[in-house]
Order: structure tokens, then sequence, then C-alpha cells
């Protein structure tokens, strides 16, 4: 409760803040302040499970130790995520306050969309997620890819939040006693109702969209290389698990008893999403792009969590929450800085800037799920959640299959850097400064010790 | 426990802190004899760690047991047994020899490329000792990472293509891996940890011998973990990545990876496939043996046609590692005991011949056989010191490698005199490669490039004496290397039925 209603009081202090403060820097200083009283706010509730605020919410949301933990988890990486672009946020336009203030209102989405208990609060706090990120989309007014982006998110978006609503009302007409609550739909195990599974479809698709599963994941590469890179690097992390994370949470607690009726759909989403999305990287020659896919891809694993629905499941999904947004987080500041967006851009960097170069290695071999680093832990539990499931076990052998072909993507940069010598393109015209490095050094160090030791993120959901 | 500074402590964290010495000090003049010192060490503590059997008197000193992730039931443990001496003191005894006798060698940045070797004798010394399936998981990986960043920065013209490949492939084949260990994990019973806690599955090593698996079950893990092994050892057709790898990758590495990295594949078939699985096991060995002879026979083939010297060891190598792998798979005390002592051979001679190729290319600048002729004129200590190594390649009797290979063919004459028959026809076709080779490029009359090298300096010599001087006395002598693993082959039968 408290992320979700200080989050939307400080998205309205720092539009007033684009209003009366003049300068470009403060906003910054103000937001990261307001995270900081957030998430502290949002720990103290994870611990004592009481909120600073007492409003009859009817039951419409619900509080236990693994939503709270997964909102303490998505400010803290918001946190590294402003201490980390903060200078790069600045230099998007002029209204800096205001992409701060969407990037609160999108926070206060998450939050409703990680605890809803009926699917009007899914819907909405889908909802207050998408439409900050429309504008975000566009937020680079001059640039016409920036703006075709945003207005194919826009009406995409819009179309699936269409169909989402659609599936809502499938399933309120569909149940016995008409209700939205997730839990009170009640469906036992024998065959689902025709209304119940159009409502179930319709959402299932929505959803895909929504986190860029395949075959609804076309707009995400245009999206994704049109929007600025500082708010790709936002809306590809953070907002992406979100939506993975009330995927999860509607389908557990509304559809897990039928689990058998739509494994397979999930089953075959799935593989298509790591096969498209892994199979198109390797043709990629933007970095931008490439990680775009490679963003599809790791939905793929993902999704995963969904098709296996149990306690790995949900392990997998907050490491995963850690794991693939620290490191793309990380590996999107370096690409903010490069002048270069392709490949070759990244020739010779080791030596030009090696601190920047072996961070980024780690990001990547932390996406590569190299043991030793997040991005393993986080494969493992979900490999270990598919394994467990006991359905279907071809899936967990492709899906490694796949994880062994993003090598081959996220290992040419690598080569870039290291193994080839810098060309012209190479030279970085901003100037890099030491607190970039420290935080992009802080980055490197969390994912490694969540490598070694993932209890420190797991053992929040058990307490 | 804990309470001792253990064997197995000291081997992999003697090398780690030597690469952190090399990485942080910055000092690249010094780096050479940072490792140098730090591997002769390592090299003293395994042959400490010989006289410390695994008697109960010393389970203290040979394994160590940490907590590490008590939520999953995996524990950090490793551990030295019979099995796992051998090897360690493969690993100990080969990097002394690498360093040493590629010292005159100079890289760019001196201090990465010995920081990253020492990473990964610690990686090869954990994956020998893992006595945890998670823990082994790791260390198979963190001795693939540094290998792979060795030879893409310091290796040959087309080295980033070769190692990526060699990458890809081991990545491939170890997430398979990882499927079957994760699929074996939730079959495991529970475990018990010193403080009472017990969690509802294990990775260690005891508790995934115990699991029962059904014969199909078995079927589909056999073939998850053995494509892994399979691609490591490599034992046809999944060695197209090797050749390539080993001609671009630097000398020690290649050193590294030919004499100690392919043992990785064989020792965990020994530690891990068959014990876990041996009704798959007895299912798919005629499979596999087959398909190791096809290997040695074609690999010594291609290996007669090669001109290029370093492609030509690596088909050799392959040939030997096929022959090892059917020996396994033959499944008798004989064959086994054979190919553990192999194992330590062939690191040893395959560690010469590099090094004597490595030489021959460094002051010639020519890798083709076709254009060298007579350093036995200008290099005769080189020559000398390098047909013995030849001739303990092709296992003739009072070298090392003959120990090795006739309790291998004996075995595997006893299982099938047909499979030793053919596996046989690769020993031959090995005498004619070697010794047209050492004909070719050792004798005859010089040519220009040749007549003006100098022979091997002291180091060098030092290495390839010692080296010739372990293949005579093993030869002469193997007793102790049988007596050393007489226990673990015992134990290995008693486990498997």
């Amino acid at each position: 409760m408290n992320a979700i209603i200080l989050s939307a009081i400080w998205g309205v202090i720092m539009m007033f803040c684009g209003v009366f403060i003049k300068s470009k820097t403060t906003p910054k200083y103000i937001a990261i302040a307001g995270l900081i009283s957030i998430l502290s706010s949002s720990v103290f509730e994870y611990l004592n499970h009481k909120s600073f605020f007492k409003i009859q919410i009817n039951d419409m949301l619900r509080f236990d130790n693994f939503n709270l933990a997964f909102i303490a988890l998505i400010l803290l990486c918001t946190l590294i995520y402003f201490l980390l672009n903060g200078a790069e946020i600045e230099k998007v336009g002029e209204h800096v306050g205001e992409y701060y203030a969407l990037i609160f209102f999108i926070l206060s989405g998450i939050a409703i969309a990680a605890t809803f208990n009926t699917l009007l609060m899914l819907f909405i706090g889908i909802e207050i997620i998408s439409i900050p990120l429309y504008i975000l989309t566009g937020s680079d007014k001059r640039n016409l890819k920036s703006n075709e982006a945003a207005l194919k998110y826009f009406l995409m978006g819009a179309f699936s939040t269409g169909i989402m609503l659609m599936g809502i009302t499938f399933i309120y007409g569909g149940t016995p006693n008409a209700t939205f609550y997730i839990d009170k739909i009640m469906l036992g195990t024998g065959q689902m109702p025709i209304l119940i599974s159009v409502g179930l479809l319709f959402i299932m698709v929505a959803l895909s969209f929504k986190v860029s599963a395949a075959p609804f994941h076309f707009w995400t590469p245009d999206v994704y290389d049109g929007a600025p890179t500082v708010f790709t690097s936002f809306m590809s992390t953070i907002v992406k698990v979100a939506g993975f994370f009330a995927f999860i949470r509607l389908f557990e607690h509304a559809f897990g008893s039928m689990q058998d009726q739509w494994q397979k759909l999930i089953t075959y989403i799935t593989i298509t999403t790591l096969l498209i999305g892994n199979i198109t990287a390797v043709f990629q020659q933007s970095v931008k792009r490439m990680l775009a896919y490679s963003s599809i891809a790791q939905a793929g694993f993902m999704l995963l969590a969904v098709f296996a629905l149990n306690d790995k499941a949900k392990e997998g999904m907050l490491l995963y929450t850690a794991a693939y947004s620290l490191a793309t987080i990380g590996i999107f500041g370096v690409l903010t800085k490069m002048e270069d967006y392709t490949i070759d851009g990244f020739n010779g960097l080791a030596k030009a800037q090696p601190t920047m170069a072996l961070t980024a290695t780690i990001f990547l071999l932390s996406l590569t799920g190299v043991p030793l680093t997040a991005g393993f832990q986080s494969k493992f539990f979900m490999l270990m959640a598919a394994v467990e499931n006991g359905h279907q076990f071809w899936i967990v052998i492709v899906a490694v299959l796949f994880a062994a072909i993003s090598a081959y993507y996220y290992f040419r940069i690598i080569q870039a850097m290291y193994f080839k010598d810098a060309n012209e393109n190479t030279i970085i015209t901003t100037t890099i400064n030491k607190p970039f490095l420290y935080m992009l050094m802080l980055i490197a160090l969390m994912i490694v010790i969540i490598g070694i030791y993932p209890e420190i993120i797991i053992g929040w959901m058990y307490r | 426990m804990g309470n001792y500074i253990t064997f197995p402590d000291l081997l992999t964290w003697l090398p780690i802190l030597a690469s952190i010495f090399c990485f942080t000090l910055g000092n690249e003049k010094n780096a050479k004899s940072i490792v140098v010192l730090f591997s002769i060490l390592i090299f003293g503590v395994s042959i400490a760690s010989l006289f410390f059997v695994n008697d109960t008197k010393y389970l203290n000193y040979n394994n160590v047991n940490y907590m590490w992730l008590k939520y999953l039931g995996a524990n950090y443990f490793i551990g030295i047994d019979g099995l796992g001496r051998m090897l360690t003191l493969l690993t100990a005894t080969a990097f002394p020899l690498i360093l040493i006798g590629t010292s005159t060698t100079t890289y760019v940045k001196p201090a990465r490329f010995y920081g990253l070797m020492m990473l990964t004798q610690a990686g090869l010394m954990g994956v020998f000792m893992a006595l945890d399936a998670l823990t082994f998981y790791f260390y198979w990986e963190l001795a693939l990472i540094p290998v792979y960043f060795l030879s893409s920065i310091w290796g040959g013209e087309k080295r980033i293509q070769a190692t990526f490949k060699f990458f890809v492939y081991t990545f491939a084949g170890s997430l398979l891996m990882l499927i079957g260990i994760i699929y074996v994990y939730l079959h495991a019973g529970s475990r018990m940890f010193d403080d009472g806690t017990i969690v509802a599955h294990s990775f260690s090593m005891n508790a995934f011998y115990q699991v029962q698996l059904s014969v199909t079950e078995q079927n589909w893990l056999f073939a998850l973990f053995f494509v892994a092994f399979a691609i490591k050892m490599p034992i046809f057709p999944f060695h197209t990545w090797q050749p390539n790898a080993y001609d671009q990758a630097p000398t020690p590495v290649t050193m590294v990876m030919s004499g100690i990295m392919v043992k990785m594949g064989l020792f965990a078939v020994l530690r891990w496939l068959i014990p876990l699985f041996p009704e798959a096991t007895l299912h798919h060995k005629n499979l596999i043996i087959i398909l190791s002879i096809i290997g040695v026979v074609y690999a010594s083939c291609v290996a007669m046609m090669q001109d290029n010297i370093k492609k030509l060891v690596a088909y050799s190598s392959i040939a030997h590692i096929g022959l090892m792998c059917a020996a396994i798979f033959a499944m008798n005390e004989v064959s086994i005991q054979g190919v553990m002592i192999q194992m330590f051979n062939h690191g040893i001679n395959i560690i010469g011949m590099w090094l004597v190729v490595d030489i021959i290319e460094r002051k010639t600048g020519i890798k083709k056989i076709s254009e060298l002729s007579g350093i036995a004129n200008t290099a005769p200590v080189l020559t000398i010191l390098m047909l013995v190594i030849a001739l303990a390649n092709i296992a003739l009797p009072l070298t090392n490698a003959f120990a090795g290979e006739f309790l291998m063919f004996s075995g595997l004459y006893n299982y099938n005199k047909w499979f030793a028959a053919v596996a046989g026809i690769g020993i031959i076709i090995s005498a004619v490669y070697t010794l047209n080779m050492i004909q070719k490029v050792f004798y005859g009359s010089v040519n220009g490039v040749t007549a003006e090298i100098k022979d091997i300096q002291w180091n060098e010599k030092l290495v390839l004496f010692v080296i010739v001087g372990i293949i005579f006395f093993i030869g002469v002598y193997p007793q102790p290397l049988i007596d050393l693993t007489k226990e673990f082959v015992t134990q290995f039968f008693v486990r498997i039925k």
C-alpha cells in the first residue's frame, strides 16, 4: 500500500517540480530522495505488514511476503536505474521533472499490478503502467523514430487493452457467482466453461502482448529501438518483469487449478518466443535492437515460470527480476555512453575504457547465464521449476539449446570489446565520470553476489 | 570440520590467490615468476596429499564441506578420493611443466595471461574434487570461461571463430547436463545439515548415487549427461571443434586443453555418468564403444594425412582419448585401471609433444611438416627428447603409455575381441604418422629455415628432461600409479553393482 500511494504522490510532486524548478539537475535529486523514502517505507511494510495508510480497499488488493518483496526489489532496481542514468535522463529533453513523474506513476501501477486481487485492479494496474510508457517512448519529440514508436506502441497497446477488457468481461460473465475477485472464480478441475476459456485466452493474449511474448511481440523491436535509450532500459527491464509478475499472479490464483488445460498453450508461446527472440537477435547489427530481441528471448525464459507455477517458479521470478533487470540496466547504461550503436562500435572498448568493458562483460555473461552470475541462478531456478512441474519435459531441453544460441549474440559484443582493435567509431565523445563507473561496478558486484549466493534474494519470500 | 587447512582448500585457493596477485599487483614483470612459484607450491601440496590417503584418520584433511545454498540442499563440498587424487596430481604436475616450458615466450599483458591461467587451474582442480553436483557444475564452467578468454585474446589468426565454436559446443553440452542434474536432484533424497535443518532434496554425490530411476529415465538422463562429456573429451562425432581450437590457442592453453581439460570428460564419466545410470550404461555401452573406435580409426587416418604439425598432434589426441573412452565402457577392472593410469600418462606425453611443436614453430615460424627437414642436425638434444616422447605417444614398451594401453587393450579384448582388433589398427596408424612426422621434420638434410635454428634453452631442456624422466620411470615401474588408483577401481565396481 505504501508504495502505491507514495509513488502516486511523489509523481505529482515531480510534476510540480517541472513547473517551479528551472534547474535541470535538481529534479534528479528530488526523485532519488523520493525513491529512497518510498523504498524504505515499502521495506518497512514488508517487515511489519503494516501500511501507513488505512484505506478501505474491500480486499481488492492483497499483500503478502512475495509481492511485497517483489515491490521492494523493483524499487531497488529503479533506484539503481536512477543513480546510473540520472545524467542521461536530463539529456532527453526539456521536461526532466515530468519524465520522473511518469516513472513514479509507472511504479505506482506496478505496485497495483503486483498486488491485485480482482481483475479490475489488474486492469487498472496494467493501464497505469502502459499510458505513461507511451509518453516516455515518444519523449524525444524531434526524433521521427521516437514518434513513430510511440504511435505504434499506443495503437497496438490500446488494441491489446481492449482484448484484455473483453477477456475480463467474459470471465465475469462466465463465473457462477459473477465476480471479479480472482480467488473466488473457483472453477474446480473439470472442463472449463466456454466463456471462461474464451476469457482466459483473451487475457493470455493481452498479457503476452504486454510482456512481448511471441507471436505478440511485433511492437517490441521498433518501440525499444525508437524510444530514447534510457527509457528503453526502463521499459525492457522493470516494466517487463512487472508484467510477468502480474501474469504469474493471475494464472496462479485464478486459473491455477486448471493448469493442465492451458499449459499446452503456454508451452507453444514459450517455444515461439524463445525461437523468434534468439534467432532474430543473432542477425542484428545494432546493439540496441539486439537487446530488444534478447529481451524477447529472456521473456521466453520467464514464461517458464508461468508454465510451471510452483514455488521454484516464484523464486525464479524474484531472481529473474533482480538478475535480468540489473544486467540489462547495466548494459543499457554502457550503451548510452556509446557514440555508435552497432556492434562494431564496441570494437576495442577494453583498451579505451577497461572498467566499462569489464562490467559490460559481467552483464553479458549474466544475460547468457554463465555460472557465478545472477543470470545463471535465475535460469537455473526457472529450469528447476519447469522440470519439477513434470509435464512436457522437452520444453527445458529446447530452452537450454536456445540459451546456448543466446551466447552467440551476447558474446559478439564481448568479442568486439576485447578481441578486436578500435576503429574511429569507438571514440566515446561523452566523458565518463567516476560515479558512473562506480555504479557499474556496484551493479556488477551485486550480480556476482547473487550469482554465488542467491538466497539473499530468495530468502525474502520466506521470513 | 573446518578446523584444519585441508588439501582441497589449498589446491583450489592457491591458484585463485595466485591469479588475484597477478590481477591486482598489476606487475607485468613479476607475474611469470609468481605463477611459476605458486604452481610449484601447488605441486608440492599435491604430492603431500598423496601421503594422506583416503583413510578415516585423514578424513578431515581430505574433505571440505561448507554450507552454501542451504535452501536447495547444496553444499560447497569438495574432497579428494582415489579418482580425484590422480587427476589433481596430473593438474598439479602439468602446470609447472607448462609454465616453465613456455616461459621464454612473452605475451602482451603477461599479468592477465598468467592470472587467467591460474584461474583455469583452480577450475580444473575444483572439477576433479567436487563431491556435490552443483559445486561440480560451477567448477566445470569456471574452467571454461578463462580458457575462452585466453584463447581468444592471445591465440592465432582465426582464434575468435575457433574459440567461439569451442565455447558454444561446451556451453550447450553443459546446459544439457544441468537439466540432467536438476532432474536427478528432484529425485534425490532429503539432506540434513549440521545445524539440523532438513531440506527436501540434495545435490550431494552420495545422495545422487542412491537415486533410483527407471530405465527409461536413465536412458534420457544418460543422453543428457553424455553429450556434455562427449563434447568435452571429445569423441566422434562431437570432436569438430577440437582441431581448430587446439591449432589457434596459444601453446600453454593448448597444453592445458589437451593435457588436462579433455580428462574432465573422462573423469566425469567415471565420477557421475556410470555410477548414476548403471543400467543405461549397460544399454548404451556398445554404441559408445563403437563411436569411440570409429573416432580412433578416423582421427588416426586424418592425422596421417595432415601437413599441419599442430593438427597432427590434435588428431592424435582425439585418437588416444577415443581409446580411453572405449576402455571405460568396456567396464572391467583391467580396462578401467588402464584408463586411470593412462589419463595421467597421456597428459604428460601430450604436453611434451605440444612443447616440442611449439619450440619448432617458435624457432622456424613454420607449422607445415613438408617445409621442415633435418632439425636433428642443428638441434640434436631436442631431437632425442622428442623421439622419446614420440615413442611414448605410440606406446612402445618401457614407456609410460605402454602400461596404460596394455591394460586398456587387454580389458577391451576381454570384453570383445573385434573391438580390440579394430582399435589396434588405430595404434598401428599412430606409429605410422608419428614416425613419419619425426622422419620428415627431424631427419634428412637441412633446408634454408632449419639450418639457422639453435638447440633448446635451459628451461625447455629441463621440462623435456622431466617429462622424459616420467616417461621412463612409469614405463619401467608403473606400480605407484596403479597403487594410487586400485582402491578407487575396486570401489567403483562395488558401487555400480
